[in-house]
């Protein structure tokens, strides 16, 4: 009689809890991007760079993808700006990739950009298609891809030049 | 020994202040009263009773009524909260949200941010709130309902002297009993639908119990209600979302995975006419200006065939044109899109003239795309003009360089290089609004403001609700509740025959003066004395 009690209060009280954290859970995750999964697949895109030249993601199989989302108002991109184009220039003979989505500006704006910072990697503008499939909010944000096309990590923030090095390492084919 | 034995021989579960059966008085502190405590009918709350493990008083801390009100007075305080300022969902995109608020609201607004209320009804301690109230629904109401039930359906027709004698509603009767007169009462409560249980001679009229039920099933329904706010955060279930679109956009619409995309052709927006409109208008023309007539998006929508790859430009097939106003959505697979705000005149083009500083004498007009501004313009005759860079949203960074705060061209500025015949290798001119400054030294030319573009953009929220019709179904079986339990009055009769007298005792669970007239009309003609009230006669109920 009381065990049964017992049993029927943590019953109801273990399945209200359950409730309760589900919704905390999926509260709390509501405006992260639970777009992309840890390795799983990355969406696909197709992009056109500043020469023209159309790149799809799922071209780059067999190389690591470094994907970055930045904007050129955006004061910690354009300070790691620098420190992905220098590794860049370590890694690219290795088989990375470094891709950088643009947050919609204009091309003048994303041309001028690259002149000032000397960027060699493809830089491409997104309108807006792309950061929804990734469910972008605040930048920068840089998604590490490996060679079979699946997210292997995702950040949110500066990077420093040491972490783009290590992040670079880490996709190298 | 977890049980109570009555002397009338029924068992009662420990706590129990009244025997369920008969109604006798099994606590002493009860004894010594003039009336009995009939909330619950006297039956174990039995959260007041164990308090033996954790979780027994985790249940116990929310059974109480007393924490289940202080929870609802603290989401009051909190809820009110959130509607000083408006929630970071319904403000315009056009700047970070702290910064809105801090020079929208200064510096409350900025407290206001930094303390989260910007986001109020989706932070976790506010959640924690809504559950601990729906926890405290769900406990408090079965630890009463269930007992209460069990006291309802275990009561014997004949109750216990000292029962009896200890309600409120009490009279004894000793001459003029005759089997007609209690026929007659008989006659009478039945005919007020009173339904008759006898046993040996004993009478117990009941009418109406559902009503007790009420409170109870007013909290199913608030539980159903609260179970259909949390299906909210299942994915797929609630879409409530903002599309901002300038006149002449096409984007997706959120919410629908890139399967519908939305035109804006055009939003407008009129207002009431002083000679064109109705009379009846015309004092509240006067009174206040201008008044708006209509918010309207004349919007295309479209949707996307076959599959394309994100970024990829998606080919759209047209489905229907149409005008969203307010009230008016435009629906499409479970998704409505209403009107909701607007921004006039956001500039969108900018001209300029070259012009001869001396002479004044101009060179040709640039118009400058301020989403999508060209690198060069050419204006012949040796005349050119190069944008060196492009500052949107203009502001002086930190390092007192100028920058952009972002994307939308809310305060466009420009670095110019303009060659002319005379300076080949150009001059540089800074060009903002109401400022015009020459950074490498006296300049020949200058790029004077020749006028302004400008696009309205409309904003529609896009809204999605499945649950919808759960919170509907939660709202109506509270109403039944409250029905249930306001409109009818559960009301019992007891009649005893004690030592050749007639005892009668009345209860209701509210309503006295009700059940005193209805009393009052039963025993009228029977000769028998109505129960009376115990209470004084000034206490109202």
């Amino acid at each position: 009689m009381k065990n049964k009690r017992l049993i029927t209060r943590t019953i109801i009280l273990a399945v209200m809890a359950l409730a309760v954290g589900y919704t905390l859970y999926a509260n709390m995750n509501k405006d992260k991007n639970q777009k992309i999964v840890i390795g799983k697949p990355a969406p696909d895109f197709v992009l056109v760079d500043m020469e023209g030249n159309k790149h799809r993601l799922s071209d780059y199989k067999g190389q690591g993808v470094f994907l970055n989302f930045w904007a050129t108002w955006c004061k910690p991109c354009e300070r790691e700006m620098p420190y992905i184009e220098n590794q860049y220039q370590q890694f690219k003979d290795q088989g990375v990739q470094v891709l950088a989505i643009d947050s919609g500006e204009s091309e003048l704006a994303v041309n001028r950009f690259i002149e000032r910072k000397g960027m060699t990697f493809p830089v491409l503008i997104d309108e807006g298609p792309v950061q929804a499939a990734y469910g972008i909010n605040p930048l920068p944000i840089t998604f590490l891809i490996d060679k079979e096309g699946n997210v292997v990590k995702s950040h949110t923030g500066e990077l420093s030049e040491e972490k783009v090095r290590e992040f670079m390492e880490q996709i190298k084919p | 020994m977890n049980e109570v034995k009555c002397e009338c021989g029924h068992v009662n579960p420990q706590g129990t202040i009244l025997c369920e059966s008969c109604g006798r008085v099994l606590e002493e502190k009860e004894k010594e009263k003039q009336l009995v405590d009939m909330r619950y009918e006297g039956s174990a709350r039995r959260s007041q009773t164990y308090n033996k493990t954790f979780i027994d008083k985790i249940w116990n801390f929310f059974s109480s009524v007393k924490v289940g009100v202080w929870l609802i007075v603290i989401l009051l305080i909190a809820s009110s909260l959130g509607t000083i300022f408006p929630q970071e969902m319904y403000i315009p995109p056009v700047m970070p949200p702290w910064e809105y608020y801090e020079e929208q609201y200064g510096w409350m607004g900025k407290l206001y941010y930094d303390l989260g209320f910007n986001n109020l009804y989706s932070s976790w301690w506010y959640l924690l709130l809504i559950a601990a109230l729906g926890v405290s629904l769900v406990i408090a109401s079965l630890d009463r309902v269930v007992p209460l039930y069990r006291s309802l359906k275990n009561q014997r027709v004949a109750r216990h002297e000292s029962f009896l004698k200890r309600q409120r509603m009490f009279s004894v009767t000793d001459s003029g009993l005759s089997d007609e007169a209690i026929g007659k009462i008989k006659e009478e409560l039945t005919k007020k639908r009173y339904k008759l249980r006898e046993e040996n001679g004993d009478i117990l009229a009941e009418k109406n119990r559902f009503s007790r039920w009420g409170p109870y099933v007013n909290h199913l329904g608030l539980i159903i209600f609260l179970i259909g706010g949390m299906l909210r955060f299942v994915p797929g279930m609630y879409v409530d979302e903002i599309l901002w679109l300038r006149d002449g956009e096409t984007k997706a619409i959120p919410g629908t995975e890139g399967q519908y995309y939305l035109k804006n052709n055009q939003f407008i927006l009129e207002v009431y006419d002083k000679d064109k409109d109705d009379e009846v208008f015309q004092e509240a023309i006067d009174k206040v200006g201008t008044v708006v007539k209509n918010y309207q998006t004349d919007a295309t929508l479209l949707q996307k065939q076959g599959g394309s790859v994100p970024g990829e430009k998606p080919e759209l097939k047209k489905l229907r044109d149409q005008s969203i106003q307010v009230n008016k959505p435009l629906k499409v697979d479970g998704f409505a899109l209403y009107q909701v705000d607007y921004k006039l005149n956001e500039m969108s083009k900018m001209a300029f003239q070259l012009e001869n500083k001396e002479s004044g004498k101009q060179f040709g007009e640039v118009v400058v795309d301020l989403y999508e501004p060209q690198t060069k313009y050419d204006l012949g005759n040796g005349y050119k003009v190069e944008i060196m860079s492009y500052f949107p949203d203009f502001e002086f960074n930190n390092d007192g360089e100028p920058a952009t705060k972002s994307r939308i061209p809310n305060n466009p500025a420009f670095i110019f290089k303009m060659f002319s015949p005379g300076k080949p290798e150009g001059e540089v001119s800074f060009v903002a609004i109401r400022q015009n400054l020459e950074p490498l030294g006296e300049n020949e030319f200058k790029m004077t403001f020749a006028g302004v573009e400008t696009k309205n953009v409309t904003a529609l929220t896009v809204r999605k609700d499945l649950t919808l019709w759960i919170i509907a179904l939660g709202g109506l079986i509270f109403m039944i509740g409250v029905v249930q339990g306001a409109y009818w009055n559960h009301r019992r009769l007891w009649l005893r025959r004690v030592n050749g007298q007639l005892w009668a005792a009345a209860h209701t669970n509210k309503n006295w003066h009700g059940l005193k007239r209805e009393l009052d009309d039963v025993f009228s003609e029977s000769g028998i004395t109505a129960p009376q009230d115990q209470v004084s006669g000034d206490k109202k109920d």
